[in-house]
């Protein structure tokens, strides 16, 4: 059963949902990513547009204009890593309740998740046009002195998704946990590489 | 002349509208293989979408992915070759048209003024690599080298003590730490040398190379073998969440090096790995190697 999170999003709507599972978003999202975090937490700007209960992905989209304004034409994920030095304080400013972008996070965001109640997910990397078609209006555009990539694009979409969830509000990290793993079993790896190699 | 310079511009525009919506049929045919033996769950619902995805790119007529990179030509250059005049030209024409066409998405920063000049074209870019070889052919890879993927590229020199054991663990340690951000399943690109810019051009040129080729080494291909293999043993998938495995391919492309250092250098390439060969003849004509069967 597809389970689709509609915004506005509460605190009880995300209580339930764990580190590891399929959620879809409709309502309202915005791209948001490396300056746009800058301006808000470097800078001291207010955001342009409202996005408390709302998400933001992040994401720098292929935007083409048209005659009535502009059409969505493709949009996925980009490394959320980078954001990491800002998101915590973000979330705590803004009251968004769910980051979307790609692989995973760190421990000062998953803090800000469980206090403030909000999701880090990730959307597939590289389905563009998948992320595009779920976009049922592109509603407007603000700092686009930033260029198309890292403009604050306003969006409506329908079951955007599938959205992995990474981070969930008791502060779960699906990455950091699975990277504790992946570097055990590195060293092993490395030995048996390396016994092959001098033979 | 003018006359050529047109229409190879528009060759090459052409050209980069394909690499930009589809595959190559090597990625292509590694990725199939791969989604049957994905593990059931996330890694099968990652695959699902990165199908279904592909399949959409084409139906509409639209870029894989929204990051279409920052556009690099390695091109081989025949000393006989006609076109050479207008070479240059004619591909920074053709991202200029392309990126309004296709649409490509404005990948071009300008260092210090920081400022997208939105055209995919400024200081150095598109980035070109010339060749020479003998001949009259002139062979073009096109690659879009997009922001995910190149985040984990990095270099290091070694005391030529730490070998080849040193070389693999600065490979698994990358991977590990920055790889699995960068849209797993991933082609590792390896260059050894002896300086940092000779093996980070190499391990950008070892992921230029097809899927299915081999170091001509014998322990070179034993080494890409071993590190392909250590790498989807560490239970990395797709998108780096857990999974069966976190690598299409190990390349490794080496240049003799100084007897007191050991430098390797690491590019990735992500499961949209947008490569493109074109052979250009004096006439232009040309075929499509990367993609049989399309029509340009």
């Amino acid at each position: 059963m597809k389970r689709v999170l509609h915004t506005p999003i509460s605190d009880a709507d995300l209580l339930d949902i764990k580190a590891g599972d399929i959620v879809y978003l409709t309502g309202h999202i915005v791209t948001c990513r490396d300056v746009a975090h800058r301006r808000v937490i470097e800078l001291g700007q207010d955001l342009p547009y409202d996005i408390a209960g709302k998400a933001i992905f992040h994401a720098g989209p292929i935007v083409e204009p048209t005659s009535e304004g502009y059409r969505m034409v493709a949009i996925g994920p980009t490394t959320s890593m980078r954001m990491e030095r800002f998101e915590a304080e973000f979330i705590a400013a803004t009251g968004v309740k769910v980051v979307v972008g790609k692989g995973g996070m760190g421990a000062k965001t998953a803090a800000a998740c469980r206090e403030h109640k909000a999701l880090h997910c990730v959307f597939p990397g590289g389905c563009a046009v998948l992320g595009a078609t779920a976009v049922e209006e592109l509603e407007g555009v603000e700092w686009l002195d930033l260029g198309m990539p890292e403009a604050f694009w306003i969006m409506r979409v329908k079951e955007l998704g599938p959205l992995i969830v990474s981070i969930d509000v008791h502060g779960n990290n699906l990455f950091e946990t699975n990277k504790a793993l992946y570097t055990e079993r590195k060293d092993a790896v490395a030995q048996a590489i390396a016994r092959q190699m001098r033979s | 002349m003018t006359d050529n310079v047109a229409e190879l511009t528009s060759l090459i525009a052409r050209f980069l509208d394909i690499v930009g919506k589809r595959l190559p049929d090597d990625v292509m045919q590694r990725l199939t293989e791969m989604r049957t033996d994905a593990a059931a769950g996330l890694e099968q619902v990652i695959y699902d979408s990165m199908f279904e995805n592909m399949a959409q790119a084409q139906a509409l007529n639209r870029p894989i992915c929204q990051d279409t990179g920052v556009i690099s030509f390695y091109v081989k250059v025949g000393s006989d070759s006609k076109l050479l005049p207008i070479l240059k030209e004619a591909l920074t024409k053709g991202v200029l048209e392309a990126t309004v066409s296709s649409p490509l998405r404005h990948n071009a920063v300008a260092i210090l003024d920081e400022k997208n000049t939105a055209t995919n074209t400024g200081e150095r870019i598109p980035f070109i690599y010339w060749d020479i070889v003998p001949g009259n052919e002139v062979e073009i890879e096109a690659y879009m080298a997009g922001g995910g993927g190149s985040l984990p590229g990095r270099a290091i020199t070694l005391m030529p003590s730490a070998g080849y054991d040193g070389v693999a663990k600065y490979v698994l340690d990358t991977m590990v730490e920055l790889g699995v951000n960068a849209c797993p399943p991933l082609l590792v690109g390896v260059g050894i040398a002896g300086s940092a810019e000779i093996a980070s051009l190499l391990s950008k040129k070892a992921i230029l190379r097809p899927l299915g080729t081999s170091h001509p080494n014998p322990r070179g291909t034993q080494f890409e073998q071993l590190l392909a293999e250590g790498l989807n043993n560490l239970g990395v998938g797709a998108q780096g969440l857990p999974g069966k495995a976190f690598v299409m391919g190990v390349h490794v492309e080496t240049a003799a090096r100084h007897p007191s250092s050991l430098s390797v250098g690491v590019s990735v390439g992500c499961w949209a790995h947008r490569r493109g060969t074109l052979v250009l003849h004096d006439d232009l004509t040309y075929e499509l190697v990367s993609h049989r069967g399309v029509a340009i």
